[in-house]
């Protein structure tokens, strides 16, 4: 005869066993994490425009059309046109694509340079660590745009700077957090274990330490996707990101929101509306992520 | 020549501008702060050496000139008037050859010395024979001038080696700062840079970088009377949007440089008959320039490509409704009467009103360059106004003859030194923009060897032409090699070309009486005129 404990354990099994359909983890990701859920399908639009943007608009992004400059929404241009004619509608889901590329690729790079250096400080700790440490104080004493505008500042606009502009800042925040977290692992005895089974430092560090550092890793790629969209917003509208005629949101307001605010107003509004969108998106999917992958916040 | 003068006086007119919602002035007020916005840094206080906007606006009223251009007619190429000097702006002696200035007696430097001739002989000097080092913006324009002299203290003497009528009109530029002999010697040719001590209007208090210049009224002024204001403050704000807001909130009066239409138009809706809107064909010419010394671009068939491919008809009827830019026009001030008409401009390339052909024309040199798809970076300025605009149309219109352009957009400390000492481009925005219309002197920037000429090439042909047209005196001889010179260098060897000339819309605060808009924005910045109806 079975006992209580042991039909509860068949059951959690048999739960386990069970294969949910696609449909039913959705609902099930919607009732459990509205919000993310809701991140999460904009953050799917949203790359979706950005790798279908030939086949969802009917104008070319950079081409000038004069004869329909700054003409208001209407059955043609949904969204309205720019002061060069260009369809509104086109540029903003092409510009999902430049937002897109700059986002993922900073958030990328940055958050896996920096859980590298981040697991490295901690692996060898001492004179190494302490001067990584300090290195990291110094960069995170400047806020984020300040310093991705000096970077951009010497290094010239353009889209391979912006990345690069953006990319810096990221990495001893991810390091920061990730040595906290690589601090513990340090500890315990499988990483001994390796040591003294003569792995290299390497080795210890990508194969052993930096998979069991994946929760902070993932919580702040999610948040940095978020922040580099904004950051390449900021830059370009500040006219040190990407250049015209490459549509981007940022620089759609910085080319029509200071000049045309008032005599047409959905210059400017749209590509702000895109921007807070992303932004919003990627910020609630984040959110999500960490919810789902911290235990602290998981158990609440 | 008769026509030409009645021409000239024709320029003079249409050229005064159009003043929007203008009133009969009353008797000038004295007493008040003039607020004004800058857009653009100051690199520099020595006028002898830049060529911004950005120093003259904000440190222009601060000086005195030999002669300037009459504040109360300002559009007129022709019509000058003392400054420091006494009476009339003299007539050349021995066959124009000859220039006697006598210098008043009760204009004083800021520190208390009285300014003599010798200060103006030293000024000149520096200007026109600069020592090795010294940087001189403007000493191409007085190539005529052999000799300086200042017999008195009352009066300098100039000689040239040949007549030319370029002479007056570049001694009447603004940059001609007049120094003090004693500040030369003492502190040396540098010390303008970065100090100021001059016989303006206003004397200087402060510089706050990047946020005000600030001046008081010169109380022993020699123009007696003058300045009504009590003092001046030249405010930073590169935004355009910052200086249009300033404007609206009433935070500034005036802006001097110019303002898109569409923000002249939101100004009016928004403030009524508290803004005067005062208009004018601009000295000021938006161009590009290959680099000669990179490839393919030292071909004048690739480079004649870029210029027919433009579509400046096209452009001027709608790049004028959002940008600064307006009046399709060759080498000259379009309202000068050695501009070429629309009858000869149509045999330039790129300026003929049939686009198609022009298109067509510039694929088939492309295609013989062996460059049918050529690709390019840009290099443009960071500023929008015309310069991001008009780039960006730019490349538009290039992509319709098959070239793939990038941009790479600078801010103007860079952007410069792209253009003047690092070289680092295929294809450059460029600029002409000039003060006083003095057209012979004007046009110098497509020569070989002018400092502003950043294409690094030439045309010897060109080269040849100019050297005569500065030696005839004939003014429809000029006309006629100022045609020549003009096929040479924007269409047969296509040195730089022209894209299109500025409109300049200055709205300002009504309140704001006795300026009058200039051809240049560089010119009237002496700010003695002007007095608040407050």
């Amino acid at each position: 005869m079975a006992t209580a404990s042991e039909i509860q354990v068949d059951d959690d099994f048999a739960e386990l066993a069970e294969k949910k359909a696609w449909h039913q983890v959705a609902i099930d990701l919607v009732r459990k994490q509205p919000l993310a859920a809701g991140g999460f399908a904009i953050v799917v639009m949203m790359v979706l425009m950005a790798i279908f943007a030939e086949f969802l608009t009917f104008f070319p992004p950079e081409d000038n059309d004069l004869e329909h400059m700054l003409e208001a929404p209407n059955d043609v241009y949904i969204l309205g046109a720019d002061q060069f004619g260009r369809d509104l509608l086109t540029r903003i889901v092409f510009g999902a694509r430049t937002a897109l590329f700059v986002g993922f690729t900073c958030a990328i790079v940055g958050a896996t340079c920096g859980m590298v250096l981040g697991v490295a400080s901690a692996y060898f700790g001492g004179t190494f660590d302490l001067i990584v440490q300090r290195l990291v104080d110094v960069i995170m004493a400047f806020p984020l745009i300040i310093l991705a505008l000096a970077v951009v500042a010497t290094l010239g606009p353009g889209t391979v700077n912006v990345i690069i502009a953006i990319t810096i800042p990221f990495i001893p925040q991810c390091a920061r957090v990730v040595r906290s977290n690589a601090l513990a692992i340090r500890e315990i005895p499988y990483v001994d274990a390796a040591r003294a089974l003569g792995f290299s430092d390497a080795r210890i560090i990508l194969r052993h330490m930096a998979p069991n550092v994946m929760a902070p890793f993932l919580i702040m790629l999610t948040s940095f996707l978020g922040q580099a969209i904004l950051l390449e917003a900021s830059l370009s509208y500040l006219g040190m990101g990407v250049q015209e005629p490459t549509p981007a949101w940022g620089l759609m307001l910085q080319g029509g929101a200071e000049e045309f605010a008032e005599s047409a107003p959905w210059v400017a509004i749209w590509p702000g509306v895109a921007i807070s969108l992303a932004v919003f998106g990627f910020n609630l999917f984040g959110d999500g992520v960490r919810d789902t992958l911290d235990p602290k916040l998981r158990s609440r | 020549m008769t026509n030409l003068t009645t021409k000239l006086a024709l320029a003079t007119l249409i050229g005064a501008g159009l003043v929007v919602g203008g009133t009969v002035e009353a008797a000038p007020k004295k007493g008040g702060i003039l607020n004004y916005v800058v857009g653009s840094k100051i690199p520099s206080y020595d006028g002898h050496k830049e060529t911004t906007f950005g120093m003259i606006h904000p440190i222009r009223p601060y000086y005195s000139t030999l002669i300037r251009v009459n504040p109360d007619n300002p559009a007129s190429p022709t019509d000058f008037v003392c400054d420091v000097c006494v009476g009339d702006v003299p007539k050349g002696e021995e066959g124009g050859t000859k220039f006697t200035f006598k210098i008043r007696k009760d204009v004083e430097f800021h520190d208390g010395t009285p300014m003599t001739a010798q200060d103006v002989k030293a000024t000149m000097d520096k200007i026109i024979f600069p020592p090795k080092g010294i940087p001189s913006a403007r000493k191409a324009f007085f190539k005529a001038v052999a000799s300086i002299t200042a017999p008195d203290d009352e009066t300098v003497i100039f000689k040239l080696a040949f007549p030319t009528g370029t002479f007056i009109p570049a001694l009447a530029l603004p940059f001609n700062f007049i120094y003090s002999k004693k500040d030369l010697d003492t502190h040396g040719y540098t010390w303008h840079q970065k100090n100021v001590n001059g016989t303006g209007a206003f004397k200087f208090v402060q510089h706050q970088k990047g946020s005000f210049v600030e001046g008081v009224r010169n109380a022993s002024y020699h123009h007696k009377g003058k300045p009504y204001l009590d003092g001046i403050k030249a405010i930073s704000a590169p935004k355009l949007a910052v200086r249009v807001q300033a404007i609206r909130g009433d935070r500034a009066s005036i802006e001097f440089r110019g303002f898109p239409p569409k923000h002249r138009d939101d100004l009016v809706k928004a403030l009524g008959n508290k803004i005067t809107v005062q208009e004018s064909d601009w000295n000021c010419v938006l161009m590009f320039a290959p680099n000669h010394k990179v490839k393919p671009f030292d071909d004048p068939r690739v480079r004649r490509a870029l210029t027919y491919a433009v579509d400046r008809h096209g452009g001027s009827k709608y790049l004028s409704r959002i940008a600064i830019v307006k009046t399709v026009g060759g080498i000259v001030f379009p309202n000068h009467p050695f501009a070429a008409n629309e009858a000869e401009l149509s045999k330039l390339a790129g300026y003929s009103k049939d686009i198609g052909a022009s298109r067509a024309e510039a694929k088939k040199l492309l295609a013989a360059a062996g460059v049918p798809n050529l690709k390019f970076v840009l290099n443009n300025r960071g500023v929008d106004q015309p310069y991001k605009v008009v780039g960006t149309w730019l490349i538009d219109q290039w992509k319709k003859v098959g070239m793939k352009v990038t941009q790479r957009v600078q801010p103007s400390p860079p952007f410069y030194a792209t253009l003047r000492k690092k070289k680092d481009f295929d294809v450059s925005i460029d600029f002409n923009c000039q003060s006083v219309i003095n057209p012979i002197a004007d046009i110098t920037k497509f020569l070989t060897t002018a400092g502003n000429n950043y294409s690094a090439g030439g045309d010897a042909k060109a080269d040849a032409i100019y050297e005569k047209l500065l030696r005839s005196a004939d003014p429809k001889e000029q006309r006629a090699m100022i045609r020549q010179y003009e096929k040479r260098v924007i269409d047969d060897a296509m040195v730089a070309a022209i894209t299109l000339w500025w409109y300049k819309i200055n709205p300002h605060r009504s309140y704001v009486k006795g300026w009058k808009i200039a051809p240049s924005h560089y010119l009237n910045q002496h700010l003695d005129n002007i007095w608040l109806d407050k």
